[in-house]
């Protein structure tokens, strides 16, 4: 018998997301994917300084805090035609390197764990036993890694962290952790020693990450929301002989930073990710939530180490991996392929809401069909709408974006540090489960999850990379960080129209921005949580999410905890994902209450 | 306070923070510092141990609407006490989508129980903007309006603190021409008790500060009058500026990246609105007293003000009718070092201060 369930609010992600499925026989054989909150900051954008764009659209997440402005500063540069110091270009690159390690890390710990953690099966763990285990994964995998076990693992070490957690639990009061009941689901599949050694790391992971973002405070003042973005560069100055800039003592305190970072990385987050997932592979999430071939995974290229570089030569290559037609292809990519559809989003487009549109035309009326709160359920029906978010779609096809989409892609191109990494992971997995786990099952729940390990682990060692190139920049006597002749509006073109990509954490971003007379006429944005949130568009094509949960077992229908599992394998940001703007300055449409 | 009860008390903390794994040593440095943030006499750090060691962790209700997470992320930043240590063992944080385990109706279930259990006693902690146009529609959480959640919840609370500009006063998404309606926390519940800890996002060490205030006093921080703690956001930007000597020198960045700007002189000419805004950004800093804007070679926005994004901008402007220059930007330009001395000498003494009219703060003067 077939039975529709909510989840809302979905809960550890950033934002407001509700999810709709049916479920018949344990399985899901539908889904919506609805955004239940907007803002309208790019309708608000309308008419200000398009040099100040980068600090509004920062707005659209605290999260992944850097990615907008980044995204907004290209678009402006790219219609104004300004070149970038390498300088900026450097210190750019090494916000977004750290962005993405921290991000990542918080995403697995703090957002993901607990769907596959049993908080209060560790309380039951052995602790002598967790340093056992504890001790040997980090002596195998800090082999291949090189670096040291950590050394955090004494059995001691384990007990005091299970009295602690267990002093709380033993309050009855579980805060964060309430209801008790959601620790007796039958999903939960690790031993107890496996979740106490991942309990343990969650709290170290909290204390880590405010530590090693502190290289944002550096270069950007603060995070989140650093404040050293500028059109045409940073504001942050280099000079060796200053106290008031970028000095040896500053690129000293970015590198200590940056070990701390990778340190933690590759003793404890990529031991731990591969510690566990071998139990969750043997419960088949290694072939759920691929999408069976429902859309493609996208990626724009991003990381530039020149002053001027063209996009197509950035570190990060650009390219789409299509499934259509049930083979596996690597196509280039072409920003004119990106089109937005309102066909079920709460909006109107005037030439009809059944075509796409490209977001430099992209118009956005607001108009709200849902029901009047408070609500049951959405309208859902095959010609409703009911989400915040538009659904892009990439030569009329959706498409996933994000770690799997770009580790996808490098693995394809060949890419040295990706393939290597994706074949080392496939194949200690293999060893592991006894199965042979191989790049098909990268298209699954978990293969997203293994997919933006893999990503930190080479984000952490590029970011130093990119560091070095800075040192060996301003040795060469470079001190620019700024290119300061486009700054005044008034020397830009009466019109103008820029793109700017950025390969944000949770995928490939793009900023949209027209320009008249120095002043804002036009913004989008087309963001990695619209793509991977969308509804469905004029065909009745899904959105990633909602292909991703069919077939998704649920094992109770009341606690559905394996949705939650599919949807943050993708780490949504749905504040980020929901935007309009009104090109033509209409006034906001009223709605009708039904 | 008797001997005896001094040593039950000092008895039952070593306990709980042994059971923690925190010395007791760093635990007094903890209240010695947020001591200092509060700017109250030594003797807050046993008062503070005292409360604290009692063990009632007071329920937290964390609510998001209009938000972009950035307040929960400067949450999570927090290093005395640091966020593992304040969700654990300082409060019982029932509610908090970004972070907690639940979904759906177990979320739910999880904050009603507290509602019921601890009526009138719990905190609720406001992230983002309520929208009010079309009955609420812009932001809806399990089919109810943010609207009549922040109704339910926030009425029967002991207190309620906004954080960040969006909770404090619309933030965002109340900037021109507002299409949601947005407003802050105060203007739907006007008869609670609402603390306000405006920013973008808004600085840990002050929710952190107003917090141990609350445990140690069983008060709120006195404020200013828009709902802020003077502890936080009784001085301007510009009174407590790194760089003001250089102000007062007439010693301005002219173009980014210039010499000046590598030595880290006056922001004002780049648009630096520090002079009309009142946080503590220059004196605790952020990230653990790393950085802050200026410090960065950007120039102060105004995010603690109310309404800044529309009245501070453009940003890269420079401050519009600064009485101590009390002449017009144009004029500005050409001012030359001894009449900006003058007139930053003018300012200095706060001679002028009483004719500014700066926007928000003069309300307290």
């Amino acid at each position: 018998m077939s039975k529709k369930i909510v989840v809302d609010p979905v809960t550890r992600i950033e934002g407001h997301l509700r999810i709709e499925a049916v479920v018949d026989n344990g399985k899901i054989v539908d889904a919506w994917s609805s955004s239940t909150m907007w803002r309208g900051i790019e309708n608000i954008l309308k008419g200000r300084d398009p040099r100040e764009a980068w600090y509004w659209t920062q707005r659209f997440c605290g999260v992944c805090t850097t990615v907008h402005s980044i995204a907004s500063i290209r678009a402006v540069e790219d219609a104004i035609d300004v070149t970038v110091p390498l300088n900026a270009e450097l210190i750019r690159n090494i916000i977004m390197g750290i962005q993405s390690v921290q991000d990542h890390v918080i995403h697995f710990y703090h957002l993901h764990a607990l769907d596959w953690v049993n908080i209060v099966g560790a309380l039951s763990a052995d602790p002598k036993k967790t340093s056992d285990l504890a001790s040997a994964i980090g002596n195998k995998y800090g082999k291949i890694l090189g670096v040291a076990p950590y050394a955090k693992n004494s059995a001691d070490y384990f007990a005091t962290v299970q009295k602690r957690v267990g002093e709380f639990v033993n309050k009855g009061r579980l805060g964060l952790f309430a209801p008790g009941e959601i620790w007796s689901h039958p999903a939960y599949k690790l031993p107890n020693e496996a979740n106490l050694m991942a309990v343990a790391h969650y709290l170290e992971a909290l204390d880590w990450q405010k530590e090693i973002i502190k290289i944002h405070a550096i270069l950007g003042s603060k995070n989140p929301h650093p404040q050293s973005f500028l059109v045409g560069g940073m504001s942050i100055p280099v000079d060796p002989n200053s106290q008031n800039a970028i000095n040896a003592d500053k690129i000293a305190h970015i590198k200590q930073l940056l070990k701390q970072a990778a340190d933690f990385v590759k003793q404890i987050y990529i031991p731990d990710l591969l510690a566990i997932a071998p139990f969750y592979v043997k419960e088949g999430w290694a072939g759920i939530g691929g999408g069976q071939g429902e859309f493609d995974f996208l990626s724009f290229g991003d990381f530039p180490t020149e002053a001027g570089q063209k996009r197509e030569n950035f570190w990060l290559k650009p390219g789409l991996v299509s499934l259509k037609d049930g083979d596996i292809k690597l196509l280039p990519v072409n920003p004119d392929d990106i089109s937005e559809f309102v066909t079920h989003s709460w909006y109107n487009y005037d030439g009809g809401d059944d075509k796409g549109l490209h977001p430099f035309d992209g118009e956005t009326t607001e108009n709200y069909t849902g029901p009047k709160p408070p609500y049951k359920e959405l309208n859902t029906g095959e010609n409703d709408k009911y989400s915040w978010v538009k659904a892009p779609r990439y030569a009329g096809r959706p498409a996933e974006v994000g770690p799997l989409a770009r580790m996808l892609v490098g693995y394809l191109q060949g890419q040295s540090e990706i393939k290597g990494l994706v074949d080392l992971v496939l194949s200690d997995l293999s060893a592991s489960t006894g199965i042979k786990v191989g790049v098909p099952h990268l298209f699954s729940t978990l293969g997203r999850t293994a997919a933006r390990g893999i990503e930190t682990l080479i984000m952490v060692d590029k970011t130093s990379e990119w560091v070095d190139m800075l040192v060996a920049n301003i040795k060469a006597g470079d001190l620019r960080v700024h290119a300061g002749e486009k700054w005044d509006p008034s020397d830009w073109p009466s019109k103008c129209k820029g793109v700017g990509f950025h390969e944000a954490p949770r995928g490939m971003l793009s900023h949209w921005i027209n320009i008249e007379d120095g002043k804002i006429a036009n913004y989008q944005a087309v963001v990695p949580s619209t793509w991977n949130a969308s509804p469905r568009d004029a065909t009745g094509q899904r959105g990633p999410y909602e292909a991703a949960l069919i077939g998704t077992p649920i094992a109770d229908e009341n606690q559905p905890l394996e949705i939650l599992r599919t949807i943050h394998s993708y780490d949504p940001c749905l504040a980020c994902a929901v935007h309009v703007l009104d090109t033509e300055g209409n006034e906001i449409t009223r709605v009708k209450v039904l | 306070m008797t001997k005896e009860k001094e040593s039950t008390i000092a008895t039952a903390l070593e306990e709980y923070l042994e059971g923690r794994g925190v010395s007791r040593r760093s635990f007094l440095t903890f209240c010695s510092s947020m001591a200092a943030t509060l700017a109250l006499p030594a003797s807050f750090a046993d008062k503070a141990a005292a409360a604290i060691a009692e063990d009632n962790r007071p329920p937290i209700i964390w609510l998001e609407f209009q938000d972009c997470a950035g307040d929960t992320e400067s949450f999570l930043r927090a290093s005395r006490p640091t966020a593992a240590e304040l969700v654990l063992d300082y409060l019982s944080v029932d509610y908090h989508e970004t972070i907690m385990a639940a979904a759906g109706h177990q979320a739910e279930a999880a904050r009603q129980k507290t509602l019921d259990e601890w009526a009138g006693k719990y905190i609720v902690i406001v992230e983002g903007s309520i929208p009010t146009a079309q009955g609420g529609i812009h932001c809806t959480i399990a089919g109810h309006t943010a609207m009549d959640i922040l109704q339910k919840v926030g009425g029967g609370a002991a207190a309620v603190i906004a954080v960040g500009t969006c909770a404090t006063s619309g933030g965002i998404a109340a900037a021109h021409p507002n299409p949601t309606g947005a407003v802050g926390v105060k203007e739907l519940l006007p008869n609670k008790p609402v603390i306000n800890l405006p920013g973008c996002p808004m600085n840990v060490v002050n929710l952190t500060a107003t917090i141990v205030h609350y445990l140690t006093f069983g008060t709120l921080p006195t404020t200013d009058k828009l709902g802020r703690p003077l502890f936080a956001y009784g001085k301007r930007i510009h009174d407590n500026c790194e760089r003001r000597a250089h102000f007062d020198q007439g010693q301005y960045v002219e173009a980014w990246g210039d010499a000046g700007h590598r030595q880290g002189w006056c922001l004002y000419k780049m648009g630096c609105k520090g002079p009309a805004t009142f946080h503590n950004c220059p004196t605790v800093k952020w990230n653990d007293g790393q950085s802050w804007p200026v410090q960065a070679g950007h120039g102060c926005v105004g995010c603690s003000e109310p309404g800044f994004w529309d009245t501070m901008g453009p940003f890269y402007d420079r401050l519009p009718n600064v009485p101590g220059f009390d002449i017009t930007d144009a004029t500005a330009t050409k001012v030359g070092l001894g009449l900006t001395a003058a007139a930053a000498a003018g300012f200095a003494v706060h001679g002028v201060a009483k004719t500014m009219t700066l926007r928000s703060g003069d309300d307290e003067e």
